[in-house]
């Protein structure tokens, strides 16, 4: 077993997951059996091998220049009312659960 | 009216001589989505009002004798992925119930400005996390070959929606395989472009760098026209390509006669059911009749992809669902006192059961201790199953495999078993993460009367070849 009951608990609270009780027994069993399958991974000698992150950076990035200039590909004018006009606060807090005319609502953070 | 034989220029077309209406075509499907849907469970949410209106204009540029757009009056569905102003989207999860997005995602704004009448959005996978269509919060989607087995997944909806005629073409999205599967399971064509081929801008994000748009179609050109209209730079989307867009309807005809096709083994090895495999084999045949060559290539890194995808698509995966917290937009359950047990309560709450397994593998994967040992690793061996690629593409012009191991299995057969469900992947996972584009045609049939897929792979940006051998396949 690689991942124990307390790794799932710490792992949940992490992912700002609760869980129940049996949802963590079900989550053990099955993150050590995926695991155990992941680590064929390490037959394979990788120490000369470069992580990629992105497929953009295949096609995009310009290897002859420096810097932040090798991502020219993903950058663009900074427009000052962006590439679409700003949402309107009354669209933009439509969705939320609780708002008042300005703001999303949450439950007390500070307490004093 | 005969909704089976139903293309886009057949649609669009009949629109533009006025021997129908767009009206009378979108009212037709939404009578199909009546008699059909309740057993098949394809739809998640119509949108009537915005599909009349827009076949409504349609129909008026034709009366007055203008010049259709490409999609003209042509029906459509779209995957609950992708954003629709004012339309419900849920991603099939709980936790976006009452979401309804105040934009348009870029590839159903195209589709729109070219005609395209969106009836509703399709049922999926919650978050396209699954590979059957039983992870949605809401219905299983059910193969309309065979009620009793799945649709496949995440695409189910888009796939089954295809196959039942109840939408000419529909969009759908693949991180490992879920528009080509599904599209084999259920006997329609599945395109997955280039990364970076067409915007994700409005797409929910599960895996952002092997996270892919496009469509589903009951022909390859029309799979050809709807990528023709929704590939190209969007400036919202940094990671779409400014690379021109050439007209891949115009090279459907081309002639295939010469082009070398890979054979790779490792496609063909255990697991691959006979039945398939001999479909696929005949596949392959046919197309070294059409004047192909047949070559065989080696894709050494294969047995890895599953394992490298479920990491990097699970980090991923787990970064972006952090988003859902029920403060802006996502479901919050009441009466909690804090901040941080309204967040776990409401996730709780608000996602299944396979994306939290998503997001706590994903979240081991990038804690202290483990990133390098996974994350890194897995990121590592993408680089190698890449360069497989990269290599077997110096020899040939495309590669063919079967699209899956098997033809649609039953519902609930692998729903206990989250890793057996991840191998109904092994064929397709690896052009997502290598970034390469692929497609699934129709090949034949099993003796229960199940569809098989044969797909094709193809170089960065060169659908067009793809498309071809796809179009040539299916013509012969």
């Amino acid at each position: 077993m690689k991942v124990t009951e307390k790794d799932v608990a710490y792992v949940a609270e992490l992912a700002n997951l609760e869980l129940s009780d049996e949802e963590r027994t079900g989550m053990l069993r099955d993150l050590n059996s995926i695991l155990e399958y992941i680590d064929r991974l390490n037959e394979l000698d990788t120490s000369n091998v470069p992580p990629m992150a992105q497929v953009s950076d295949r096609y995009g990035v310009d290897e002859s220049r420096q810097g932040s200039a090798r991502f020219a590909y993903a950058s663009r004018e900074d427009i000052l009312e962006g590439l679409r006009k700003s949402m309107p606060h009354e669209e933009a807090l439509a969705n939320a659960p609780d708002a008042d005319e300005n703001f999303f609502r949450v439950p007390k953070v500070i307490e004093r | 009216m005969d909704l089976k034989s139903l293309t886009i220029d057949a649609a669009r077309s009949a629109v533009q001589e006025r021997k129908t209406t767009a009206l009378a075509l979108t009212e037709a499907h939404y009578e199909r989505i009546k008699q059909e849907d309740g057993q098949i469970g394809a739809f998640l949410t119509l949108s009537k009002e915005r599909a009349l209106e827009q076949a409504d204009r349609m129909d008026r540029l034709a009366a007055e004798g203008k010049t259709l757009p490409p999609l003209g009056g042509v029906p459509v569905g779209i995957k609950d992925v992708m954003s629709t102003r004012g339309v419900r989207t849920t991603a099939g999860s709980k936790i976006l119930e009452k979401y309804i997005p105040p934009y348009d995602c870029t590839a159903v704004a195209r589709l729109e400005a070219a005609g395209a009448v969106v009836l509703g959005k399709m049922n999926c996978d919650e978050f396209a996390m699954g590979s059957s269509n039983e992870n949605s919060a809401y219905q299983p989607v059910r193969n309309p070959r065979d009620l009793s087995r799945v649709p496949g997944g995440s695409s189910g909806g888009s796939a089954a929606a295809v196959a039942a005629d109840m939408a000419v073409v529909t969009l759908g999205s693949d991180t490992g395989g879920s528009i080509r599967q599904p599209a084999s399971f259920c006997g329609v064509v599945g395109l997955m472009p280039t990364y970076g081929r067409v915007s994700r801008y409005g797409l929910i994000a599960f895996a952002s760098s092997l996270d892919h748009i496009g469509p589903l179609a009951k022909t390859v050109k029309d799979a050809a026209i709807v990528l023709r209209t929704i590939a190209g730079r969007d400036p919202m989307d940094s990671t779409s390509a400014d690379i021109p867009v050439p007209d891949y309807v115009a090279e459907l005809d081309k002639p295939v006669r010469g082009m070398k096709l890979g054979v790779a083994k490792e496609y063909f090895g255990e697991g691959l059911d006979d039945e398939v495999r001999q479909a696929v084999e005949a596949a392959i045949d046919k197309l070294k009749g059409l004047g192909c060559e047949i070559v065989p290539v080696s894709l050494p890194h294969t047995p890895y992809a599953i394992p490298t995808y479920y990491i990097i698509a699970t980090a991923e995966a787990s970064s972006n669902l952090a988003r859902y917290d029920g403060v802006r937009y996502s479901l919050r359950v009441r009466g909690v006192k804090t901040l941080s047990e309204m967040y776990r309560r409401s996730r709780d709450e608000g996602f299944g059961a396979e994306v939290k397994r998503r997001i706590m593998l994903g979240t081991y994967a990038l804690s202290a201790g483990y990133y390098d040992a996974y994350y890194l690793k897995a990121q590592k061996v993408r680089t190698l199953l890449t360069r497989d690629f990269d290599e077997a593409f110096r020899k040939v012009d495309a590669i063919v495999t079967p699209t899956s191991p098997t033809a649609a299995f039953r519902l609930g057969e692998k729903s206990n078993d989250p890793l057996a469900m991840y191998l109904a992947d092994i064929y397709t996972v690896t052009a997502d993460l290598a970034g390469i584009p692929g497609i699934s045609v129709p090949c034949g049939e099993t003796k229960e009367k199940l569809p098989i897929g044969l797909q094709i792979l193809g170089k960065h940006f060169d659908e067009a070849s793809i498309l071809r051998v796809a179009h040539a396949y299916e013509q012969a």
